[in-house]
């Protein structure tokens, strides 16, 4: 019982990675931006938010590091593809590809650095609940935070005006455009506040999730968060619902090999990935309620005059 | 203010020049970053352009990490002109590795009489590896519509874990000290080598062979136009008959093929062996081979010669001034990078508007 209660707090650990970073692609895509860079602008927000804990040692200023780092990141890349009209895939796969190389190049000082002793935090009295307490009430805050996060996203999204007009930008922009909204700088506003969101959770993960630096430590982990907002069908809740699930999977991992289960634990690490392509399959089979809930000019730019 | 202006038709100068234009952006930013690290930028650009094409040994080792750059590239380049998004080349790469690699262990006194020519059937696995591995990323788009960038990437994960469970595991050399590696490959499964003492291999051969069938598939058959024309415009390719379907897997077992034919001369060649050390991110590179090279086979050619200068200067910049070698991946990305902004050029004309309250011109 005990151990299961240690997997589920694990699983909201892990989920919390995952959370950040698909709620803040899921405002890209809603503004209709699709940013394939999410695992390198992670990389480079792990790296930023190591070395500011390092030098600090304080949590949220690292999590601020990694917020910057990720914005600006997001932010090279919406001047390509929101002022310069360059194709959305490619310019993603070259801010991973670059994030992966200079996250490498900036972080070599830090493969051997430690962070100090970890904070233990309890939420009173409910952490000494038996079983609820280690499962749910133990946590670093920022998991609660990204619960209030993704419903701050929810209310923003469906009950505010600014964000009737992001979705209206993402899906029909020359409609946004005609009704005089600034379209470009809408959408570099959403790249940007995605971009910071994948930067805190790329700094989580480096700075409670491991918490250390190594090369290529996000681990496809921005790959699988850009798999998230369509296992959602870009709607906020089904985004923790997900993350937690893929936080779970791939927990289950390390449970199993703790357990002494006889699988090889090349097997057990694949899961994840595995999942990811398994969800994918099962989500995108209905192409035509794929469509219904896409935005509408996901992918496709916007340049007015041309 | 600067102000961009639609061209009336793509320029062709732009389109050579830009790849110019991003190199030279990537070197200026270069210099400024060895000068940051305190380092002698003339002998940094030094490690990257000179040192590489020196000598013959170098330029033997060049080839060694052009060839899988350019045969990966140019599938991919068929892919990306196809509106095909493959970018899961490494694991593809490494299934063709895999596959080339369980032929060759097969290799005994069974198959003397083969002598040579089981060169053929290592390299043949690989492609078929490739195939096989890109082929299930086909079959998930085809069938069931997933997302083929999430999933071909996802499979590069899968594959650098089969890989693994198989050095450690089952494929292990009993005599290897417990190092995670299968046995050194027979003499007759090795790829040949194009003169004795060099390490550069007939893949060099296969590589610019290769580069002439691929422009004749794109440019001259049938088959090539309607590939390219389903990704320009996918709904011409419909009115005109050409099935998306096939586009799809055209695409993708011909890119998976040359993935897995690079693994293969990989495993076979300079390797000799497999090990956790067979992905080198070649296929990773190979995007941006395909793109500096503008997804043309000839282009190709100069775009993976000068990756492969940038694989070499990075482990020369390393073990002679120090640097990291991860300095590699930073100019790889930065090219890419700055090639996608420069590109702009092609299809925009770039203005100077005075800030100056401007007359509205009817």
């Amino acid at each position: 019982m005990d151990s299961f209660a240690l997997l589920l707090a694990a699983t909201f650990n892990a989920g919390t990675v995952l959370a950040l970073a698909g709620i803040g692609l899921l405002i890209n895509e809603r503004a209709g931006i699709i940013n394939l860079g999410a695992e390198g602008m992670m990389l480079v927000a792990a790296i930023a938010g190591f070395a500011t804990a390092v030098g600090t040692g304080n949590d949220w200023l690292a999590f601020g590091a990694g917020a910057v780092a990720g914005a600006l990141m997001a932010a090279a890349f919406g001047l390509l593809v929101i002022w310069l009209n360059t194709n959305q895939v490619a310019s993603g796969l070259a801010l991973s590809l670059f994030g992966a190389g200079f996250s490498a190049f900036v972080g070599i000082g830090f493969v051997q650095a430690k962070i100090g002793e970890r904070t233990q935090y309890a939420v009173p009295v409910l952490a000494d609940i038996p079983f609820i307490g280690p499962a749910f009430f133990r946590q670093h805050p920022m998991v609660y935070i990204t619960v209030l996060l993704v419903a701050g996203v929810a209310w923003f999204l469906y009950r505010s005006r600014a964000g009737l007009v992001l979705r209206a930008v993402g899906e029909s922009p020359e409609s946004a455009h005609a009704l005089g909204y600034p379209v470009r700088r809408i959408r570099m506003a959403a790249v940007m506040l995605g971009g910071a969101m994948c930067g805190v959770a790329g700094a989580y993960l480096s700075v409670v999730y491991t918490p250390l630096w190594v090369e290529g430590m996000v681990a496809g982990k921005g790959w699988i968060a850009l798999a998230l907002t369509t296992f959602a069908t870009w709607r906020p809740a089904r985004i923790l619902l997900g993350a937690y699930l893929f936080g779970g999977v791939t927990m289950l991992q390390f449970h199993l090999q703790g357990q002494g289960v006889e699988i090889p634990s090349q097997f057990l690490s694949m899961l994840p990935y595995v999942a990811t392509i398994v969800v994918l399959v099962l989500i995108s089979r209905n192409a035509a309620w794929i469509k219904a809930n896409m935005p509408a000019s996901l992918g496709k730019p916007f340049f007015p005059g041309s | 203010m600067i102000k961009l202006e639609a061209r009336p038709q793509p320029s062709k100068l732009m389109s050579i020049a830009s790849p110019l234009l991003a190199l030279a952006v990537t070197v200026v930013i270069g210099v400024l970053l060895f000068m940051m690290l305190g380092k002698d930028p003339v002998r940094g650009l030094q490690m990257f352009f000179v040192e590489p094409v020196k000598n013959l040994y170098q330029i033997s080792e060049l080839s060694i990490k052009a060839t899988p750059l350019i045969l990966i590239a140019l599938g991919l380049a068929v892919c990306y002109r196809s509106n095909v998004w493959n970018i899961g080349a490494e694991g593809q790469f490494v299934v063709g590795a895999l596959a080339a690699g369980w032929v060759a262990m097969q290799a005994g006194p069974d198959t003397a009489w083969m002598g040579k020519g089981i060169v053929v059937l290592v390299l043949l696995a690989g492609v078929l590896g490739g195939m096989f591995w890109a082929g299930i990323v086909a079959l998930l788009r085809d069938r069931f519509n997933a997302n083929e960038i999430l999933v071909s990437l996802m499979l590069v994960y899968v594959a650098e874990m089969v890989l693994s469970y198989l050095v450690y595991g089952p494929w292990k050399d009993p005599q290897g000290y417990n190092f995670p590696q299968t046995i050194t490959f027979l003499a007759d499964t090795r790829i040949p080598r194009l003169v004795p003492n060099l390490r550069a291999h007939i893949g060099v051969i296969i590589a610019v062979v290769a580069v002439g069938l691929f422009w004749l598939f794109l440019f001259r058959t049938y088959r090539g136009f309607a590939l390219q024309v389903g990704g320009l415009a996918p709904a011409a390719a419909r009115y005109a008959g050409f099935s998306s379907r096939s586009a799809l897997w055209t695409a993708l077992l011909i890119s998976g093929g040359m993935a897995g034919l690079a693994g293969g001369l990989e495993a076979a060649g300079p390797l000799g062996q497999l090990s956790p050390y067979v992905p080198a991110g070649y296929g990773f590179a190979a995007i941006i081979v395909a793109y500096v090279g503008r997804l043309h086979p000839v282009g190709i050619i100069f775009s993976g010669l000068l990756m492969s200068m940038f694989y070499i200067g990075g482990e020369l910049a390393q073990s002679r001034m120090g640097l990291p070698k991860s300095l590699t991946g930073v100019f790889q990305g930065l090219l890419l990078f700055t090639l996608l902004a420069a590109d702009t050029l092609i299809h925009y004309r770039v203005r100077w508007q005075r800030a100056a309250p401007a007359v509205k011109a009817a």
